[in-house]
């Protein structure tokens, strides 16, 4: 091999054939996230329980990393775009790790994409709030700040969890999440404390979505910062009645709202046509 | 023969291909046993597209020096930082017109606020500002400096 072609060139490893993952474009060809990770389950740690709480939030980052790609090419300014493309590439992340590990540590054989593109609406476990369109930017930012706040919590008591892979990938995700909510905080600051007309608009974003929130179960620093935030706002916490359950059943046990139909059918369609395609 | 260490080493990172991936802190180990080298690299983000092409990169440049047997992990905890990000990567990204990530001790604040002024990599001022959190990939902010006016992009303490 010539000194030329030593040199990186991401032509030449995208179109490596030497191992059985083709890329046709940078990122492609996944292979499993947790290829290479030391993943046994260790004693004494529940596997049902194990696989429940990583498809839960699995499907949280899932389908709401679906919403917040929803917004590129539609946002309002190009930084604005670029940093929801980014959040959303967290989420996406942080889904593929907790799905996949939610397969391991459920034992049917189930990888990312399964679980992923090939159940159906009853079996996933998302919050409802993560499954409503976006209104307008107000919306997005009162609904980003609510869910970042709430999960960065929820991950931050996950770093102590006993199974290590779940440990080290709550560890990974505070990080990006604390991003996420300093973003969001920001703008739902911005407008809130804005004109009258975003004041308006991000009083009405809440408003809509709080009796969502309240599936959330927002812990005691959760529920403060966003006091905090709110506070600094000029926004008026709903004390709106939360989301009545279905048969007293809610996202958590597989019922969603008609929203969830329509994102399913938008993400699973090609890898339904097309079942045994690569990428 | 060069080592397999100085091989792994050599790996330019994707998304930052003037700094190698032990400059960036993402080769975490390379031990070689009865002609068998296992490396250990670390995400830096959890959606990093460029693992896969890590992983790729990695096995060539092996081969060509001759590791025929190579096993590569991945190691998630301790999360990756950009504490880990070497001297010499700090200077060569401040070369590549990125200002490196603040230096600092201690884990990343929960709550940012404000953060320390960053100095523009081209003119050293101060006097600069963030134009948006998030740039071209989730590791960098995008800022402008005030003195010299120049857009630059920033690696996010991490």
């Amino acid at each position: 091999m010539s000194e030329n072609e030593s040199e990186f060139d991401a032509y030449l490893s995208l179109a490596d054939v030497t191992q059985d993952d083709h890329r046709w474009a940078f990122g492609t060809g996944f292979a499993d996230p947790l290829a290479g990770v030391d993943a046994p389950i260790p004693a004494g740690v529940d596997p049902a329980a194990l696989a429940a709480t990583c498809l839960a939030l699995g499907d949280d980052a899932l389908i709401y990393s679906h919403r917040l790609q929803q917004w590129v090419t539609r946002a309002p300014e190009l930084e604005e775009e670029t940093a929801l493309a980014n959040i959303a590439l967290d989420l996406l992340g942080q889904a593929r790790l907790l799905l996949t590990r939610a397969g391991q540590a459920e034992g049917c054989d189930r990888d990312e994409d399964r679980l992923a593109f090939f159940r159906d609406e009853r079996e996933f476990r998302n919050v409802r709030l993560v499954e409503r369109a976006d209104a307008d930017f107000a919306e997005l930012a009162a609904r980003l700040l609510v869910f970042s706040a709430w999960r960065l919590a929820l991950l931050q008591d996950l770093t102590a969890d006993p199974d290590p892979v779940l440990a080290a990938i709550a560890a990974k995700a505070v990080k990006e999440l604390t991003y996420h909510r300093d973003y969001a905080a920001g703008w739902v600051i911005r407008l809130g404390d804005g004109t009258d007309y975003s004041h308006a608009k991000a009083q009405a974003a809440l408003d809509t979505l709080w009796p969502l929130a309240a599936e959330l179960d927002l812990g005691a620093e959760a529920a403060a910062f966003l006091d905090t935030v709110l506070a600094e706002a000029t926004l008026r916490k709903p004390d709106a009645p939360p989301l009545a359950p279905v048969a007293g059943k809610t996202g958590r046990d597989g019922t969603h709202t008609e929203a969830m139909g329509y994102i399913l059918a938008e993400l699973q369609s090609v890898a339904r046509a097309h079942p045994d395609a690569t990428w | 023969m060069v080592s397999a260490r100085e091989s792994a080493g050599s790996v330019p990172d994707p998304e930052f291909p003037a700094l190698t991936i032990a400059d960036l802190g993402i080769l975490r180990d390379v031990r070689e046993r009865d002609g068998e080298v296992t490396v250990t690299i670390t995400p830096t983000y959890s959606g990093c597209p460029a693992m896969a092409q890590i992983a790729v990169e990695l096995r060539r440049r092996l081969a060509e020096a001759g590791y025929r047997e190579v096993v590569i992990r991945t190691e998630l905890s301790p999360p990756w930082t950009t504490d880990w990000i070497t001297p010499d990567g700090r200077r060569k990204l401040a070369e590549a017109g990125i200002a490196p990530p603040p230096e600092r001790a201690g884990p990343v604040r929960v709550t940012l606020g404000t953060r320390p002024a960053v100095p523009c990599p081209r003119c050293g001022s101060q006097d600069t500002r963030e134009a948006a959190r998030f740039s071209g990939t989730a590791c960098k902010a995008l800022y402008q400096c005030r003195a010299c006016l120049e857009p630059f992009e920033h690696v996010k303490e991490h």
